[in-house]
This record gives structure tokens, C-alpha cells and sequence, in this order.
């Protein structure tokens, strides 16, 4: 089936569904997403979302995107970061006048609360004096991307935007440099769907299934970065994953840095709370690639708890904060404690480790959220990426605690605008071939495929050997061993055997085709990753430890299509307005 | 230790009826139901369908009926079901099955979308800043706000199955979202849709869709807010 529409987008988590509410009413808009909408990985989200609002006290847009900066370790672009920090009060106050429930202030504001890494200079008049935590992620208790989610939905019903759910991106058609429209599968009938648009925003979200222990949803499998990179087109950065120091243990479940915000401390095996030898001034409340990587050097110092299944966990205490503030701010978060893992939060510490979370890199887009076709600046006609999936990049080699969900509704925007503007005068170019026989011909192939390696097998082996080869910190041995481990994976796929044949919600298939995606995506990564001698926000090199600016202070940009089947490299310079890279210290 | 699932299976492409099917395979109590599920799915029966996404109770995919009971999937532990006898997993009921545990839920959401689920507000919003709202009022919306759409409460009401018209009280805790915002200008236009035979009057305050909500709403409480505001409206 053949679908005419001005513009599709892709995904129906918070970049998308801001996208979609700023498309003209004059014009042809579809939403497709794997999940029903309000399924999506942004509903997770919990502690707040940022903006220098100064309801609680003094703050500036300019101290937002000093954080950010000095966050991201110096890889962000900070032309982009300016516009988003500087653009963050509007979107919240815009969140509010869209119907999204916040906690207020005594005077009725929007709450804010501290968060980590997000900071103001101690002296109001000098910017360089010791700089403390500050209240800026505004909240709606811990239900924050839940309730921001619903609004944006909600929204979207009252504008009659267009949801095509459950319908899984197979194929992106770029021909000449333009992109045409997509193929998707209905899963609940397996019919093939041509959306044939002007323009197509891909707002697909993160890939944190490539890894064990992850706080993403299982339907984080990268597909839309997969099929960019599928599609001979550079992805951005890929090597900067972020780990969230704080997920249940064992399960990786979020538990918010809004409990460490609101006073939780961790704790080792010695009931020291060793954030105070990492992070001298805002302790626990540094950034999260700092907090990741001193819990690890932690148990691997031997003050890691022993848990029952012989792995290590480190304790988060909230038991000082009172049941009052555990009850009213992180009820969702200690509940969770209390459903898994069977901890009464405000009696006992809770047990967590690092967690895979979130991706900085993503598909390269301008701050108008046009994809790049290359690392000097050409763009894909009629392209457009927005949210996690996105590299922008405002996040550069670590993002900060609430800047995703003012990223999702801050380009979000500015896409569904600068789509708007592009469909003034963009017409919709005939396909040179019947784009959907390739998706055909792969669904076809792997129905009739056999061997005996199995979906679920290969994609445990790498999400295990990711998490150890390719995590928190990594060194040449292991990235070179994950490497040949990536490739064998590859030539084990096609031996895979998809035990459903049939054509009704086959999720069997579809989660063979998210293998295909996820294999591609820990390639780029791991790539990155060895080709990246240095450290630098979550890219954690034990054989090259310093941060090297002079040779490093770029973004890498990889392509599927180099020689011998390896991937090729280059990069793109950071764009620096006003902060000068500094030593990283909190 | 083993356990012993049996899952209503039906696959429209093959199968004329539902049917139960056993399984019987190596768990631990610390495992949740989606974790089983999960397990069927890719060491034995790779047909095997369900929906799932988050895993930790907020994206509202997999609720299903647990041992009789509506639940999500993911939220409950084998700790907390009796393990010694066969566990029992059959979708929701009162909405079509497509395949064995995934449900057609359009006639849900439309029910949802009846009522108009998202804030009216016909004042001019204040061009800089937010709305003012007492803390007060803004929390007295988080307890219907937690809604995840997962259904189990409309389809474990007697309401909803006795009556396929009948608006349910997922549509309703969504109308008291709305109509108790002090920012929101359309609570009698929602009232006016709810006030039927058909829509809040159905509810006859059974509290199954309290036991059955995985969020720990108390649905019931909420809908006899909206009682008394038609009742108010009618004086």
C-alpha cells in the first residue's frame, strides 16, 4: 500500500510528537511508531526536564549552557547549546500552556530542583568563583517524561495528527540526495507500506538494548540510526554512550539522579559516601559519566557490596530524607525499589550499579535539526532527525540530567518548523524504482532462512560482551577482541531461523530485523570507540586516559562503507562560541 | 526452581478457538511474569506474542490477566504468585484478541479519546511566564495523571462486561484529569459527556478497577469526584 503525505515522522516519543504538533494544519502529517504512542521510551523519563527559570533562585541561560558545555566535556557544539539553553524557558513555560502538570512552587511556579552537573558560580559577580549546585530541573513529582509524554500526545489528538502504531521502519529511501519516504511493516497484518513525503523526520530514539543492563525500553534497538547508517550515510559520536551511575542492580531500572537531587548519597561496602573524594564540591551531584566511573572504581577497589548472585553493587541511602520526601518527590523511583527488588527505601539503602542510558551520538544533524550528508556541512533534502536518536550535538561526550527531555521538545519544534518551512516550496519526487522490494526481498529471505542460531542467543552474547568490551571503561584488547566478536555475530545472523512463520504480530521477525540494527549500531560504536585514543566524557580509554584537545576535540563522523568491510572514519570540527575548554572538575 | 505456565495461544492464521498451552521450564522468584514470558518466547516458542516495551510498569504494554487477575506483566514477581500451582496467563478480557495475548484495544482508546483528553483552556495564557497554580491544586491532578492506558481496569470492571458501550473508568479517571484543572475551561462540556446512561452512571462503585490498577490509583475515588460535581451542577 502506497501512503501520499507532505510530511512523515517516525517515532512518537517527545521529539516526534513536538515535531508533529508544529506542522501546519494546512498540511499532510503521519506519525508512525512501533509502539502506541504513549508506549514510548520518553514516558520513562523521571527527574525533571531544565531551564534557567529562576523560580526558586537566581539563574541564567548562560550558566545552563556553561554546564552543558563543560558536561559534555568540551565535544558539544556550542553554537547549538546556546540555542537550547537559551531556548529552555520558553519550551517549559510552553509545556505549562500546553496542559502538562507540574509541582509548583509556594507562589504557584513550576518547582525546581538541583540535578547533577548543572551548577551557578558562587559569587553572582564572578563567574569564576566556586560554582554550587543549583535548582533547575523543573518537575512533575518523578513522573516528569510520563506526564510530559501524555501533554504531547494529548496535544496531537486535539491538532487530529495522523498515528500509524505499530508499524516498524523497514527501509529509508534516499535517492540523488533526497529522501523520498519510507517503508514500514504493519505488524499487526506483516503488509508492506510505502509512505511516499516531502519530508520525513526521523525521530527513533536511543539504543541502549545493545547493552546487558540498560534502563531503556526493549524497544530501544537503534532501527532508525541502524537504517541511516544502512543507508550510506554518516552517524555522529557514536562512541559516546552514557552509562546512568544509578539503575536498580541487576535490572538496570532508572532510579533518578532527582533522589540523589533531593540529598540521596551513595555509599560503599565501608558505608563511606566516597563521592566526596571524586567530586570534592558537588559530590554526589556530578555529572553522570564522573559518578559511573567512580562506582566502578569503587568495587573494583574492593568497596563494592556482594550481592547474592556473586556480583557488586554500591548503595544509594536515602533513609535520611524522611518518608515525607520520598513519598511526595521520588514516589515512582523508591516504589520501583520496592516491587524489584524488595528494599524499603526509607528504612534501607538502595542497591544499584551503572546502567546503560543514554546516546549522545546519533545521526548528525545542523541545529535546525537537517541531517548532514557529509562532516563539511551538506545536508540530505528533505531529511530531518530530532531527539535522542539526533546528534546535534548539545550533548557532546556526556549529557547532563534533564537536558534530553529540553532537547526533545526544543528541536522537536524547530524541526516541525523548519520542515514547514521546506514544505513551501517542496514537491513530492517520484521513487526511480518501487522502493519496497528491498524490504520484500529481506523479509522473504529471513522467513525462508535456516540454521540453527537463534534471535534471542546472538543478542544476549552481545549485549554481555558490549557491556564488558565496550563499557564504562574500555582499552584497545577489548575493543579489538569486540570487533571480531561484532563480525562473527554477523555471519552468525544469517544462519538465524525464524521459528514464526505467520503474518499476524510476527515479533519474532521483527526482533530479528532489530538484530540487524543493533549488530550495525555496536559496530559504530565499538569502532569509535577503538579509533578514539583519548578520554573524554563516557569514552573512558584505560590505555589513553587524559583528554587530548589539540588531536581530539572533534567529532568522529562513520560510515558503513569502507574498505574490507570496515567501517571508514572522519571528523568535523566542535563548534566553539564562547567557553574555552578547562579541566574538568567538580 | 520449575514452574508451570499455561498460556491462552491463538493464532487466527491457524487456530479457529483460543486454547491453552503448558510450559513448563527452569525460573527464579525474583523473575517477573514478562521475564517468563520473555523466556518461552525466545528458548522455546519463538510465535509466542505479546506486547511489552519499558519492563518496569510505565509504558502500560503488558497488562494481561495474571491467575484471574489484571495486571502488567513486568510488575509482577513470581515471588508473589503461588509457584507451586500452574500460573494461568490470558489476555484482558472484553476486547478482541488478535493474537494470543495481544488485543485489538481501538474501542478503549476511542473511549479515551471521547472524552477529550487534553486541556481546553479559552483565556489568554500569559505571554512570558507559566500559569499560576497552588501546589496544592497541581497535586491534586498527579494521582489521576499516573494513568499508563494499560486497560486493566476497564476490562476487570462487571460494568464493562455486561455492557460493551459502557465508557469504562480509564475514560473517566482521564475526564477527572481534565475537568478538576484549574487551568482547564471545559468541565461541563466533559461532564455533558460523561452524564449518560452509558458513560459515569454506569459505574456502580464495584472497586475492582482500584484492585486491578498497577499504578495504585484509586479510580473509584475519582469518579465519585465527578458524581458529585454532576450532582452539584444539577442543584
Amino acid at each position: 500500500m502506497i501512503h501520499k503525505f507532505d510530511v512523515v515522522i517516525v517515532g512518537a516519543g517527545g521529539a516526534g510528537l513536538r515535531a508533529a504538533v508544529e506542522i501546519p494544519k494546512g498540511y499532510s502529517c503521519a506519525v508512525i511508531s512501533k509502539v502506541f504512542p504513549t508506549r514510548s521510551h520518553t514516558g520513562t523519563a523521571q527527574g525533571g526536564v531544565c531551564a534557567a527559570l529562576s523560580n526558586e533562585e537566581d539563574d541564567s541561560w548562560l550558566n545552563h549552557a556553561f554546564d552543558t558545555v563543560k558536561g559534555s566535556d568540551y565535544l558539544g557544539d556550542q553554537d547549538a547549546i546556546e540555542i537550547m539553553c537559551q531556548d529552555a524557558p520558553r519550551a517549559i513555560i510552553e509545556l505549562e500552556h500546553m496542559g502538562m502538570p507540574f509541582s509548583r512552587t509556594k507562589e504557584g511556579k513550576i518547582a525546581q530542583r538541583k540535578f547533577g552537573g548543572h551548577t551557578k558560580p558562587e559569587d553572582p559577580n564572578d563567574p569564576n568563583s566556586r560554582r554550587l549546585p543549583v535548582q533547575r530541573a523543573c518537575y512533575s513529582a518523578d513522573r516528569t517524561g510520563h506526564v510530559m509524554l501524555q501533554t504531547l500526545y494529548e496535544n496531537c489528538i486535539k491538532n487530529n495528527v495522523n498515528f500509524f502504531s505499530e508499524y516498524y521502519l523497514t527501509d529509508l529511501i534516499i535517492e540523488d540526495g533526497t529522501c523520498k519516504g519510507l517503508i514500514a511493516l504493519d505488524m499487526a497484518t506483516s503488509e508492506i507500506h510505502t509512505f511516499h513525503a516531502k519530508a520525513v523526520m526521523f525521530a527513533t530514539g536511543g539504543y541502549g538494548r545493545v547493552y546487558r543492563i540498560t534502563s531503556n525500553a526493549h524497544v530501544g534497538t537503534g532501527d532508525g540510526c541502524a537504517l541511516v547508517y544502512q543507508a550510506g550515510l554518516p552517524l555522529e559520536d557514536m562512541e559516546f554512550y552514557q552509562f546512568h551511575p544509578t539503575g536498580l542492580w541487576r535490572l538496570g531500572i532508572l532510579v533518578s539522579e532527582a533522589a540523589r537531587g533531593e540529598g540521596g548519597i551513595l555509599r560503599n561496602s565501608a558505608n563511606e559516601p566516597f563521592m566526596e573524594v571524586y567530586a570534592p564540591t558537588v559530590k554526589d551531584l556530578a555529572p553522570r559519566d564522573m559518578v559511573s566511573r567512580a562506582i566502578i572504581s569503587e568495587i573494583r577497589a574492593g568497596r563494592g557490596i556482594l550481592g547474592s548472585d556473586g556480583t557488586y553493587y554500591i548503595n544509594l541511602d536515602l533513609t535520611h530524607l524522611g518518608k515525607k520526601v520520598i513519598d511526595e518527590k521520588i514516589p515512582e523511583i523508591t516504589g520501583f525499589a520496592r516491587t524489584y527488588l524488595g528494599v524499603e527505601p526509607t528504612k534501607e539503602s538502595v542497591p544499584i550499579q551503572p546502567t546503560a542510558h543514554y546516546a549522545m551520538g546519533g545521526i548528525p544533524t545542523n541545529y535546525d535539526t537537517e541531517v548532514l550528508y557529509d562532516n563539511k556541512g551538506k545536508t540530505v533534502t528533505g531529511f530531518y532527525a530530532a531527539g535522542e536518536c539526533a546528534c546535534v550535538s548539545v550533548h557532546g561526550g556526556n549529557r547532563l540530567g534533564t537536558n534530553s527531555l529540553l532537547d526533545i521538545v526544543v528541536f522537536g519544534r524547530r524541526g516541525g518548523k523548519k520542515i514547514a518551512e521546506f514544505l513551501e516550496t517542496a514537491k513530492q519526487i517520484d521513487f526511480n524504482s518501487d522502493p519496497s522490494e528491498k524490504t520484500k526481498e529481506k523479509l522473504t529471505n529471513l522467513l525462508s532462512q535456516s540454521g540453527n542460531e537463534k534471535t534471542a542467543v546472538i543478542r544476549r552474547e552481545l549485549q554481555q560482551n558490549m557491556m564488558d568490551k565496550c563499557g564504562i571503561f574500555r582499552n584497545e584488547t577489548d575493543l579489538t577482541e569486540m570487533k571480531q566478536l561484532i563480525m562473527q555475530y554477523k555471519e552468525r545472523y544469517n544462519n538465524i531461523t525464524v521459528q514464526d512463520k505467520s503474518s499476524v504480530f510476527n515479533t519474532d521477525l521483527v526482533e530479528t530485523i532489530e538484530l540487524a540494527n543493533m549488530l550495525d549500531i555496536a559496530e559504530s560504536i565499538n569502532d569509535g570507540a577503538l579509533n578514539r585514543k583519548e578520554s573524554r566524557g563516557a569514552h573512558m580509554r584505560e590505555d589513553f586516559p587524559k583528554r587530548e584537545d589539540e588531536k581530539w576535540m572533534k567529532h568522529t563522523f562513520i560510515w558503513k562503507d569502507g574498505s574490507g568491510g570496515n567501517p571508514r572514519i572522519d571528523y568535523k570540527p566542535v563548534i566553539k562560541t564562547r567557553f574555552e575548554p578547562m579541566e574538568r572538575k567538580y | 526452581m520449575e514452574v508451570t505456565f499455561k498460556i491462552l495461544r491463538y493464532n487466527p492464521e491457524k487456530d479457529k478457538e483460543p486454547h491453552y498451552e503448558q510450559y513448563r521450564f527452569e525460573a527464579h522468584e525474583n523473575m517477573t511474569v514478562l521475564d517468563c514470558l520473555h523466556k518461552i518466547k525466545w528458548e522455546h516458542d519463538g510465535s509466542l506474542a505479546f506486547r511489552r516495551s519499558c519492563a518496569h510498569g510505565v509504558c502500560g504494554s503488558d497488562g494481561m490477566r495474571i491467575n484471574g487477575k489484571n495486571h502488567l506483566a513486568c510488575s509482577t514477581l513470581l515471588k508473589d504468585l503461588n509457584t507451586k500451582d500452574t500460573i494461568t496467563i490470558e489476555p484482558l478480557p472484553s476486547m478482541p484478541i488478535v493474537k494470543d495475548l495481544i488485543l485489538d484495544m481501538t474501542d478503549f482508546y476511542e473511549k479515551y479519546y471521547a472524552v477529550k483528553p487534553y486541556l481546553i483552556n479559552k483565556s489568554p495564557v500569559p505571554p512570558d511566564s507559566e500559569r499560576l497554580q497552588s501546589n496544592e491544586d497541581a497535586e491534586k491532578l498527579f494521582e489521576s495523571a499516573k494513568c499508563i492506558l494499560c486497560a486493566c481496569c476497564t476490562t476487570s470492571c462487571p460494568s464493562t462486561w455486561s455492557n460493551d458501550n459502557y465508557i469504562g473508568p480509564a475514560a473517566l479517571l482521564k475526564a477527572y484529569r481534565f475537568v478538576f484543572d484549574t487551568r482547564d475551561d471545559a468541565a461541563d462540556e466533559r461532564l455533558d459527556i460523561i452524564d449518560t446512561p452509558d458513560g459515569i452512571w454506569r459505574c456502580h462503585t464495584i472497586f475492582n478497577c482500584i484492585e486491578s490498577c498497577p499504578k495504585e490509583i484509586n479510580i473509584t475515588w475519582h469518579i465519585s469526584q465527578l458524581k458529585k460535581e454532576l450532582s452539584n451542577r444539577e442543584l
